[in-house]
C-alpha cells in the first residue's frame, strides 16, 4: 500500500489531479489578468499622447482573437474576415445617420453638412448602430458561410479573400451609401482627448469581452467540435458531428464581435470609406492573421501575445525605420512563417508540454481493486 | 432468427469504367458479428462507403432497420446510429486521447444549445472507462497523433464505442497491428459485442483473425458476391480459395 503511495506521488503534479477532466482550463494566474486590467485602465493616464495607439492595440488583439476561432481553432483560414469589420461600419453609419436624416440625401452632400449631435443623442445613436451592426453581420455570417464552407483549404481563403474584395468594390460604387467618397459620421460632441479616451474605453471594453467570452467558449463542447473539424472533417462527419451548424457558429462569433469593432473604429476615424477604413484588407485583414500565427494559433493566449508583440513591432517601426517599416513588418511575416509556424504558444507546448497538460499517467486504471486501491484512496483524499 | 440491421439488396456502384459493386446483396443481423472478406480490389471498402452514404449508389438500395439510407448523408447515417472506423485510422491527432473520445458522444438527438455545454460526470468516467477497456488509460492526456499505429486504431475503437453505435462498421481493424496486440484486440471485439451488444460488420483480410471472430462471412471478389456461409463452408469453399490463389 505505502509504496503504491510513493509511485502515484512520484508522478507529481498535472497526474495527481488529473482524476478531474476540465476542458481547455485557464490555468492563468490571477495576478496576470490583474495586470493587464491595471494597465488597461490607467494606460490613457499615464500615457496621454499614446491613447488612440494603445486603443488600437485592444482593437489587434479583438482582430486575433476572432481570426483564431476559425484559422486556429476551427483550421479554417479565412482571408476576408475584414469583411464583418466593414459591413459592421456601414451598417452601423447607416443606422447612425438614418436615425436623424435621409441617408440618400446626406451622402450625396459629399460630407457639406456633418451631423452634429449632442452627447445623448450621439451615444444613444452609436449604441443601436453597434448592436444593430453586430446583429447584421451574424446574419450575413450564416447567409455568406453557407456558401463559403463548401469551399476547403486554399479555396477557402480565396473565396473569403474575394468577399471582402467584392464588398470593397461594391461599396465604393454604391452611391446610397456615399460610393467612393464614403460617410462622414457625426461629429463627437466633446473635446478631441475626452473623444480618444471614451473610444480607448469602449475598445478595451470589447476586446476584454471577446477574450471572456472565448475563454468560456472554449471551456465547452463547441471548442472540441471545432477542433475535430481543424483535424479531420471527414471523420468529424464520420462521427455524426454537425460540422455545418458549427462553422456556421464559428465565423458568427467573429463576425459579432468584428462587427461591433468596426463599427465603433467608424465612429472614431468620424468618415468612412471602402478603401482604407472599412475593408483595407492589405493592412488589418493580414495583420489579424500575422498576429494570430505569431503567437500561436489554436490557442486562448496566443492571438493576445502575438498581437501585442506585433503591435509594439509595428509602431516603433512607424516611428523609427520610417520608409522601411512595411520592410521590417514583411521580415517578420516571413520569419514567423519560414522559421516559427508554430508561434510562441505552440512553442512553448513543445518546450514544456506537462505544463499543458500533456503527461503519463503512471496509474494502469481509474478503477479501484487490487493495489491499485492505494492510489484511488489517495486521489479521493487529495480532492 | 434475429432480425436485420443491414439490408443491402443489389447494389452497384462504378468510378468511371470501373465495375465496383455489382448487384451485391448482403444482411447483417441483431446482435452477431458478420464478416466481409475478398481479394485486394474486390470492392469492399467501396460497399462500405456505400453503405453510410461516402458516395451515392448506382442502384439497388441500402436499408438500415427497415429505414431506406441510401439517399441520406454521412453524418445523418452515423447519427441513426450506423458508425464505420476507416482503414486508414483516422482520429483527432492535435487532441488528446480524452477529448478525442468527449467529442465522440452521440450526436444523435443534439441541438442548437448543447454545442455550449459541457460534458458531464458519467461521459467523463465513460471516456475513461473506455479508454482503460483498449488499454491507453496511461496516455489519456498525451496528444493522440503522437500514439503509433496500434494505438491509434485501439483509439479510434474506443471513440467508435463510446458513440455507442447500434451497428459498427470496421474496415480492417487488425491492419498494422503487432500479432501479440491482435489477440488482445479480437477478444475486444468480442466483448464489445457481447457486453456492449453492438452488431459488427468487418472487413478483415487475416484469415485467422475473421475465422475466429465472425459467425457468417461473404467473400466479394470483382465487386460480386462470390460466396457465404459460416466460417467452415467459406474455408472449404474451392471458390473463395480459387480467388484468394488468383485462378480468376
Amino acid at each position: 500500500m505505502t509504496s503504491d503511495n510513493t509511485l502515484h506521488s512520484q508522478a507529481g503534479g498535472p497526474a495527481a489531479d488529473s482524476g478531474r477532466i476540465e476542458l481547455n482550463p485557464d490555468r492563468t494566474p490571477l495576478y496576470v489578468y490583474g495586470l493587464i486590467m491595471a494597465f488597461g485602465i490607467v494606460a490613457p493616464f499615464i500615457f496621454p499622447s499614446y491613447t488612440t495607439q494603445i486603443a488600437l492595440l485592444w482593437l489587434m488583439i479583438l482582430f486575433a482573437l476572432t481570426w483564431d476561432i476559425c484559422g486556429g481553432q476551427m483550421g479554417y483560414n479565412s482571408l476576408g474576415n475584414i469583411f464583418f469589420f466593414g459591413a459592421g461600419m456601414y451598417i452601423c453609419a447607416v443606422v447612425q445617420v438614418g436615425m436623424f436624416t435621409d441617408v440618400g440625401t446626406y451622402t450625396s452632400a459629399r460630407g457639406g453638412e456633418q451631423l452634429v449631435l449632442d452627447y445623448g443623442d450621439y451615444f444613444f445613436s452609436l449604441i443601436v448602430g453597434t448592436g444593430v451592426a453586430a446583429v447584421g453581420c451574424v446574419i450575413l455570417a450564416v447567409v455568406l458561410g453557407r456558401i463559403v464552407f463548401g469551399l476547403r483549404g486554399p479555396y477557402f481563403a480565396i473565396g473569403t479573400l474575394g468577399l471582402a474584395l467584392a464588398a470593397r468594390e461594391l461599396a465604393s460604387t454604391w452611391q446610397w451609401i456615399g460610393g467612393g467618397s464614403g460617410i462622414a459620421m457625426p461629429v463627437y460632441p466633446g473635446l478631441p482627448h475626452e473623444k480618444s479616451v471614451v473610444f480607448y474605453i469602449m475598445f478595451l471594453m470589447l476586446a476584454i469581452l471577446t477574450f471572456v467570452f472565448l475563454r468560456w467558449l472554449y471551456s465547452t463542447r463547441f471548442a472540441l467540435a471545432i477542433n475535430a473539424i481543424r483535424d479531420d472533417e471527414e471523420k468529424a462527419e464520420a462521427m455524426g458531428i454537425h460540422t455545418l451548424r458549427h462553422k456556421l457558429v464559428a465565423w458568427s462569433v467573429a463576425a459579432f464581435f468584428l462587427g461591433m469593432s468596426g463599427a465603433v473604429f467608424g465612429n472614431l476615424t468620424g468618415f468612412v470609406e471602402p478603401l482604407e477604413v472599412a475593408f483595407p484588407a492589405a493592412t488589418f485583414g493580414i495583420f489579424m492573421v500575422v498576429m494570430a500565427l505569431l503567437g500561436g494559433k489554436g490557442t486562448l493566449w496566443g492571438p493576445v501575445i502575438g498581437a501585442t508583440l506585433f503591435h509594439i513591432v509595428k509602431e516603433v517601426t512607424w516611428t523609427y525605420l520610417l520608409g522601411w517599416q512595411w520592410v521590417a513588418l514583411g521580415l517578420l511575416i516571413v520569419v514567423n512563417v519560414v522559421f516559427f509556424q508554430e508561434g510562441i504558444m505552440g512553442w512553448m507546448q513543445r518546450k514544456w508540454p506537462e505544463r499543458f497538460g500533456i503527461t503519463v499517467d503512471q496509474r494502469l486504471s481509474a478503477s479501484a481493486g487490487g493495489p491499485q486501491s492505494a492510489s484511488q484512496g489517495a486521489k479521493e483524499a487529495g480532492q | 432468427m434475429n432480425p436485420t440491421m443491414i439490408a443491402v439488396e443489389k447494389v452497384s456502384k462504378s468510378f468511371g469504367g470501373v465495375r465496383a459493386n455489382h448487384e451485391v446483396s448482403i444482411s447483417v443481423p441483431e446482435g452477431k458479428i458478420t464478416g466481409l472478406i475478398g481479394p485486394n480490389g474486390s470492392g469492399k471498402t467501396t460497399l462500405f462507403n456505400s453503405i453510410v452514404g461516402y458516395h451515392p449508389i448506382d442502384g439497388g438500395s441500402i436499408k438500415f432497420e427497415g429505414r431506406e439510407i441510401s439517399n441520406l448523408l454521412v453524418p445523418q447515417i452515423a447519427r441513426l446510429g450506423l458508425l464505420r472506423t476507416f482503414q486508414q485510422t483516422r482520429i483527432y491527432g492535435e487532441m488528446d486521447c480524452v477529448k478525442n473520445m468527449l467529442i465522440s458522444v452521440p450526436h444523435r438527438h443534439t441541438t442548437l444549445a448543447d454545442m455550449f455545454r459541457s460534458y458531464s460526470a458519467e461521459q467523463k468516467e465513460k471516456a475513461e472507462a473506455l479508454l482503460e477497456f483498449v488499454g491507453l488509460y496511461q496516455k489519456r492526456f498525451l496528444l493522440s497523433g503522437d500514439l503509433s499505429f496500434g494505438q491509434q486504431k485501439l483509439l479510434e475503437f474506443a471513440m467508435a464505442l463510446m458513440n455507442e453505435p447500434k451497428v459498427l462498421l470496421l474496415d480492417e481493424p487488425t491492419a498494422g497491428i503487432n500479432p501479440t496486440l491482435i489477440n488482445g484486440l479480437i477478444d475486444r471485439l468480442k466483448r464489445a459485442n457481447e457486453e456492449f451488444g453492438i452488431t459488427l460488420f468487418v472487413i478483415e483480410h487475416n484469415m485467422r483473425v475473421i475465422m475466429n471472430l465472425a459467425e457468417h462471412i461473404y467473400c466479394l471478389a470483382h465487386g460480386e458476391m462470390l460466396a457465404e456461409g459460416d466460417p467452415d463452408e467459406i474455408q472449404n469453399d474451392q471458390r473463395v480459395i480459387d480467388a484468394y490463389l488468383g485462378a480468376h
